[in-house]
């Protein structure tokens, strides 16, 4: 186990440097962020002296030494447009795009896995065909379109909900958030089912999928034989069966959640990370953009090594092999 | 099904917030801008936006009215003892929002902080050389030559107060270069009409009445709530269900949705920004089959590309009906317009195309031409209009369309042939602006903007002698005169100021708006 973690940890600094590297290359073609910072009457005396002193004039491969040094040590300067350290900007940011992400997923969970039950059983019914159908417009429907028509909807023409904004928050040490309060709450929805419809669709598929190949084998058949209530049947016994892909594809989909969160954050002007980074990008906020993009590297590689270690929890074959180094992992 | 899901868990928690939906405070202003405030220190970033926000909260020595004229704002009088020296008589009895009096010691050390050398407002007072305390209400501040444009650049030099500097330890502006924030980034304390109350960036950040505010206020609000909403669909959604009051970016393909709209009133105008077409005017051009020489460089051939643009198709369609055409490259609120300068060379094709042919390229010559995507106003529209008509008239265009921290750069290095350029003459409002900044030749302190090499010796004669002439009467003539030149040489091609609306509901009263686009709220009434 020990083993196994330390290779996982050896890879994910590999991977992240990696990323840090490649976003290094493309801040190069995003542009100048002296020519937005200084204002017009500046004179190129002025602009040359800014970028010298935020170091934009050395050479590529030092300014990258310098900056993989400083993140290393945690320290991603402070904001071009900002003037804040990043690492506050961020995490200030991050329990907005969290919590919008936590209820996405749960929503995606709660929705979905009924769902592709129902649909799995009564496969032929109408109403199993309907969500189908429906399910295809959830997987193509693009999010920003379907957000601008949720605000139209339940914003602008039943006024049920606000357009935008995350409410009022609470601050408990630090980590703000809106579940404690009704504007909290309302706000959430909007954004929260936006960015989870995919999420439902697709947790709803695999599902579907999964049960329609448990119900074929035969421990289901003998659970019949057995007599054992159809309840019984597709809830304990198979459904369990199916999780295993869930769970994987929920972890890992967490990471997508946050990166994409982006759209839907600059939809309902949900200020988290996402809107940040899209912030920055337009002001070419070089130290910003590196920062989220490494936290978001960090973010899945992370889930990935936890999604292999639940696995590992999960399935007592994997267990077997993963322990056989006599690790005290439980 | 999906739907019928996601309608049963949006209405159980909508019932839980039915007070959201209720009116607005009285006199609470909830203002939906298109973008958040860089900070809410005015010397930590040079954006007009951020500043003028920020105006609301710090004040200047000087400041605009509504109709754009320079009037008393923090000093009371001034005067000039010698060419070079500009004594200020402060106001007595203002008091910043923490209760310290506001006094000469204040300025200098305001001054000095903008003018620090690591501030990125520095540009904004190219002249300053050094201030002086007189006596507690009267400073002195020296320029480097006689200057006559001080008191338009102290409109945007906000005051801060000693003490409160000092105690924070935010004496010196924030250095992106050293990586260090400042006390002044998240905390304000200035002289103006209104507190902040509280911010939380990206959300909301709130300004309260200042009750102590030294000047007779023309508006009845208690607090405006600001909010930035990045995507025009939700502001303008926000803005239909009454979540915001106000914005000052009213998106234009949506304005006539919103005048149709019984609760919301649209006011729209053209801002000072006026858009050009420039040119590479270098011994060479950037891409193109002709590689020997500038066709540019011949005057017969700009105008027949001045001459192959239909400004009213352009007007028509790519700008939606709303904005300005004109002749001249400055607007006409911005002193140094004359009404000579306003005539356009008629739309005339086949003009064009034998003046292409007198210079000897009857059958055109390709050439790149660089537009941005997020810069002006319908700018991808109306570059991509621009080109079709040039093509018609023979020529060959590369349309190079990109965003504004993209094409910059390569604006900066000269790699174009033609571009489209936008100038309003902030924060200086006056025709100087884009004379020293964009026609003047380049040199150590013109020209910065000057990326095609049009300079011409007999204009930056003209706007140096305007540089230092503190006569009004004679100043103006000379900018005027420069600009005449370079209308008569066609160094560039004037299109059109821009259109700007901003929209509000019907429960705000009276809202100033002034072509420079900014707000200012100590003049806004609400019912």
């Amino acid at each position: 186990m020990l083993v196994f973690l330390v290779r996982r940890v050896v890879n994910a600094i590999g991977v992240m440097l990696a990323v840090a590297f490649l976003a290094f290359m493309i801040f190069r073609f995003v542009g100048d962020p002296v020519e937005l910072m200084l204002n017009e009457q500046a004179t190129q005396a002025q602009r040359d002296e800014l970028r010298a002193r935020l170091g934009l004039n050395r050479p590529f491969l030092l300014q990258f030494a310098t900056f993989a040094g400083n993140a290393a040590r945690g320290d991603f300067g402070i904001s071009y447009r900002n003037q804040q350290e990043v690492s506050a900007l961020i995490a200030e940011r991050f329990p907005a795009t969290f919590e919008l992400v936590l209820v996405a997923t749960f929503l995606s969970l709660v929705i979905g896995i009924p769902l592709g039950v129902f649909s799995a059983i009564r496969r032929k019914s109408f109403l199993a065909q309907a969500v189908q159908f429906v399910s295809v417009l959830g997987v193509s429907l693009p999010s920003f379109a379907l957000g601008i028509l949720f605000i139209l909807i339940f914003s602008v023409n039943l006024q049920w909900l606000p357009a935008f904004g995350r409410g009022e928050v609470v601050s408990l040490g630090g980590w703000t958030t809106g579940l404690l309060t009704a504007s909290g709450r309302a706000a959430l929805v909007l954004p929260g089912i936006t960015l989870s419809l995919f999420q439902i669709t697709l947790v709803m598929r695999l599902v579907r999928a999964e049960m329609l190949e448990t119900m074929r084998t035969e421990f289901i058949r003998f659970a019949r034989a057995r007599g054992l209530p159809d309840r019984s049947i597709h809830f304990r016994h198979a459904l369990r069966n199916c999780l295993m892909p869930v769970i994987t594809m929920t972890g890992l989909q967490i990471g997508n959640l946050i990166a994409f969160a982006l759209v839907t954050e600059t939809v309902f002007q949900w200020p988290g990370m996402g809107l940040l980074f899209v912030q920055a990008v337009t002001f070419v906020d070089i130290p910003v953009m590196a920062a989220y993009l490494m936290l978001v590297s960090f973010i899945f590689v992370t889930l990935n090594t936890l999604v292999d270690l639940t696995y590992a929890l999960v399935d007592p074959r994997l267990r077997q092999t993963a322990l056989a180094g006599g690790s005290n992992v439980r | 099904m999906g739907r019928i899901w996601l309608l049963a868990a949006s209405a159980a928690l909508a019932l839980s917030t039915a007070q959201m939906a209720a009116p607005a405070e009285a006199k609470t202003l909830k203002w939906g801008a298109a973008r958040e405030i860089a900070s809410l220190d005015p010397y930590s970033f040079g954006d007009t936006f951020t500043l003028s926000v920020l105006n609301h909260v710090y004040e200047g020595l000087v400041r605009y009215t509504g109709d754009l004229k320079i009037e008393p704002a923090l000093a009371e009088s001034w005067e000039n003892p010698s060419p070079t020296i500009w004594r200020f008589k402060l106001r007595k009895g203002v008091t910043f929002h923490n209760g310290n009096p506001f006094t000469a010691d204040d300025v200098i050390a305001s001054l000095t902080r903008v003018t620090h050398e690591t501030s990125p407002l520095k540009g904004n007072l190219p002249a300053y050389k050094s201030a002086k305390k007189i006596d507690d209400f009267t400073v002195d501040i020296e320029v480097n030559g006689p200057y006559p444009l001080l008191l338009n650049d102290l409109t945007n030099i906000f005051i801060f107060d000693k003490e409160w500097l000092e105690a924070n330890n935010a004496t010196l502006p924030t250095d992106s270069g050293k990586g260090i924030k400042g006390y002044a980034t998240d905390n304000a304390n200035g002289t103006g009409p209104f507190m902040v109350e509280s911010r939380r960036p990206d959300a909301k950040t709130v300004f309260v009445v200042n009750q102590k505010w030294w000047d007779k206020p023309k508006h009845n609000l208690t607090k405006i709530e600001f909010s930035p909403v990045a995507s025009a669909a939700t502001r303008v959604a926000a803005l239909l269900s009454g979540e915001i009051d106000f914005t000052n970016v009213a998106p234009l393909q949506d304005l006539p949705r919103l005048a149709t709209s019984p609760d919301i009133k649209v006011l729209q105008t053209n801002e000072l920004r006026t858009v050009i077409f420039a040119f590479n005017l270098k011994d060479k051009l950037f891409e193109s089959d002709v590689t020997d020489k500038n066709p540019l460089k011949d005057k017969r051939v700009r105008e027949a590309l001045y001459r192959a643009i239909d400004i009213d198709a352009v007007q028509k369609r790519a700008m939606r009906g709303l904005s300005r055409n004109t002749g001249a490259i400055v607007a006409p609120a911005i002193p140094g317009y004359a009404p000579e300068l306003e005539p356009r060379l008629p739309f005339d094709l086949d003009g064009a195309k034998k003046l292409l042919t007198e210079a000897g390229y009857p059958n055109g010559f390709s050439f790149q031409m660089n537009c941005q995507s997020d810069g002006l106003v319908n700018e991808e529209e109306f570059c991509q209009a621009v080109a079709a008509m040039w093509a018609r008239a023979g020529l060959r265009p590369n349309l190079s369309l990109g965003p504004r921290s993209l094409q910059t750069p390569k604006r900066v290095k000269g790699d174009f042939d033609v571009i489209s350029f936008g100038w309003a003459n902030e924060p200086m409002i006056d025709a100087y602006s884009i004379l020293i900044q964009v026609l003047h030749s380049k040199s150590g302190s013109g020209g910065v903007f000057n990326w095609g090499s049009w300079g011409r010796p007999d204009i930056d004669a003209l706007i140096d002698k305007a540089g230092v002439e503190l006569d009004a009467s004679k100043r103006i003539p000379m900018m005027t005169q420069a600009l005449k030149i370079a209308k008569d040489e066609t160094l560039f091609i004037p299109m059109h100021n821009q259109p700007m609306a901003w929209a509000m509901r019907a429960n705000v009263e009276t809202m100033v708006q002034a072509s420079d686009n900014k707000p200012r709220l100590w003049l806004t009434r609400m019912k």
